[in-house]
Parts: C-alpha cells; sequence; structure tokens
C-alpha cells in the first residue's frame, strides 16, 4: 500500500476550460454575465426586458441553457437577438466545455454583452464556472426570504441579485428587509435590486448597471 | 444535485494518478470538502461506488475531511469561523470576513497497491 499525494481540484478541469473562455471572450472584449435563479424566478423574463431595453443599444447574444426544451430560446428570437440554445438534457448546470462549444460558433467580435442563462437551479450553477465576467442571480419573492440563508453559495457568488415580482409584495408574505439584512450579512456590499418585469420597476437599474460593466471590459 | 459531476471528477483524477504510478488498485480516496461547497456528502458517496464499479478503484473507501468556513477580517486582520453565514466581522464595526477556506473540493490523496 502506497500513498500517492495529489492535492487536486475536483472541478479543476472545468475550471480549467472557464479561463479558456474568459481568455476568449476578453480578447474580444465581451462581457460576459452568468444569469441564474430558481425555475419560474423571472430570468427569461428579466432577459426579454433586458433586450426591450438595450439591444439598439449594444450588441448583445444570449446563451439560453434549458434541461430539454427550446421555450425560452424561442421567447428570446421574437426580440431578434442572436440565441443559441444548449439542451443540457436533464443535467441540472451548465460547465464550461458546453459553453465553450457553442461560443466557438458565435461571431464574438460582433458582440459586447454576452448574457448566460442557466438552467434554473439554485444551487449547482454555483458552483460551475463558464467563464463568466460576473454572476447574476434572480430570486422571486413568492420562492420566500428564507432562500438566501438556505442557498448562501449563490448569494455569495453572484456580484448582484434582483428581488422579482415585487408588484405582488403585498400579496406575498415576504419580509423584503429580512431577505436583503440576509443577503448583504452573507454577502457584504452585494447590489441588491427590487426589480418587476410587470411594471418595468428596477430594471433600468439593471440595465444601468450591465452597460457600466460592458463599458469598463471594452476600456479594459 | 450535481454530485454525480464531482463523482466522475474524483474519478477521473484518482485514475489519472494511479495511472501515472502505476498502480494496480485504488484502496482509499481522500478528499477535502469545505463547509460551504454545497456537497451533499450521502449523495457523493452513493455517485462514487456506483461510478467506481469496473475500474480499479471498484471498492475503494472514500474518506471526507470536512474543511471549517474561516475568514480574515479585512480591516483587523483576525481569522474567524465564520456561523451563520455572517461575513461581517464579530469584533469590528464594519470590517469584512473574506474568504480564506471553507469552499475546497479537493481530492487530497490516494491510498493504492
Amino acid at each position: 500500500m502506497a500513498e500517492i499525494q495529489v492535492m487536486k481540484n475536483i472541478l479543476g478541469e472545468n475550471d480549467r476550460i472557464a479561463a479558456e473562455n474568459q481568455a476568449m471572450f476578453a480578447a474580444k472584449g465581451v462581457y460576459v454575465v452568468n444569469l441564474m435563479g430558481s425555475p419560474g424566478a423571472g430570468k427569461t423574463s428579466v432577459l426579454e426586458k433586458t433586450m426591450e431595453k438595450l439591444k439598439d443599444e449594444l450588441k448583445m447574444a444570449v446563451i439560453e441553457g434549458d434541461l430539454f426544451t427550446s421555450k425560452d430560446a424561442d421567447r428570446i428570437e421574437r426580440h431578434g437577438v442572436p440565441v443559441i440554445q444548449i439542451n443540457t438534457a436533464g443535467g441540472c448546470h451548465l460547465d464550461a466545455p458546453m459553453v465553450q462549444k457553442v461560443a466557438q460558433q458565435m461571431d464574438l467580435d460582433n458582440l459586447d454583452l454576452l448574457i448566460v442563462e442557466n438552467v434554473g437551479n439554485l444551487v449547482c450553477p454555483a458552483e460551475f464556472a463558464v467563464g463568466e465576467d460576473d454572476k447574476a442571480v434572480v430570486l422571486s419573492i413568492t420562492e420566500g426570504d428564507d432562500k438566501p440563508l438556505k442557498y448562501p453559495l449563490i448569494f455569495k457568488e453572484s456580484a448582484i441579485a434582483m428581488l422579482n415580482k415585487v408588484d405582488i409584495l403585498p400579496y406575498c408574505n415576504f419580509n423584503m428587509e429580512s431577505a436583503k439584512e440576509d443577503i448583504t450579512t452573507l454577502h457584504p456590499g452585494m447590489k441588491v435590486l427590487e426589480i418587476s418585469c410587470t411594471t418595468g420597476q428596477g430594471i433600468d437599474e439593471w440595465c444601468d448597471w450591465l452597460k457600466k460593466k460592458v463599458a469598463e471590459k471594452k476600456n479594459g | 444535485m450535481h454530485e454525480m459531476a464531482l463523482a466522475e471528477g474524483i474519478l477521473d483524477i484518482a485514475l489519472d494518478y494511479a495511472k501515472q504510478n502505476e498502480a494496480k488498485r485504488i484502496a482509499e480516496v481522500g478528499l477535502l470538502i469545505g463547509e460551504m461547497s454545497g456537497v451533499e456528502q450521502e449523495s457523493l458517496r452513493f455517485s462514487f461506488d456506483m461510478l467506481v464499479k469496473g475500474t480499479i478503484a471498484e471498492g475503494a473507501k472514500l474518506v471526507i475531511k470536512d474543511v471549517p468556513l474561516m475568514g480574515k477580517c479585512s480591516k483587523c486582520g483576525k481569522e474567524f469561523h465564520i456561523e451563520h453565514y455572517d461575513f461581517w466581522c464579530p469584533e469590528c464595526k464594519d470590517g469584512v470576513l473574506t474568504t480564506i477556506s471553507g469552499r475546497e473540493m479537493k481530492v487530497e490523496y490516494l491510498e493504492v497497491d
């Protein structure tokens, strides 16, 4: 019997390819955001609002992660923004090799902003880097104010949190103050926005945040 | 939920290192798993035991060492165990704790024949 010292990252191979993706996007000055959240949190609705606001200002594209269908990709396509669908066939998250494969077919020279909509899930996507600059998380208030502490990693890893569906706050048992306090306890200084894709509340702030990030990336 | 993907990563690393060292059998795989890694250990063991069947790691023991979630304060520089995911320094008023351990997911060692 012999012992072999290893000390190797279990997700090292994914991280290596994510770094390759990051270098590929950086070389073209493309800002990449990995949009995560539960099924039904409103990720695709946020994307639709974002496209309405920004598609004439920025050159955008979307990578759409979905378990089996192209329902979300169809919604994106209606806005005239290039979209590539990745079906994970039951896989609970996108990983770096999947994104690399499709990103290689994209016209990165003609792109400012790439939004990767991850598979609906509050757990796994946070562990798997895909080559993004930032992660963003959407949590809808109908999911409950206890979710940040129940799923701390996704809130710790994300640069920005959007609390969606605030137009129905009066009908929900959601304590906004306590949710925000939990988020900034586990991620001090995190940007937290109250948004509604129905009324448009907070969407400008999110789009301004994206525009600033895109500009920073362009200027190196 | 992604424990099967992690188990695949573990097995790939184990088989790779065993091959490099010309091992005939892998008896034990040691892991370092951070408190904030979100790994469901029972499910990881289950996935690993399924995957190793028919490989030189069949029957290998998975030994998991838990790594506590520790942070270092940006102001006072002291290190603390992070309780209840509270990343504010328990001693300074507005110091923020930067994670120094507790996010690990590593293969630490192998025991081979």
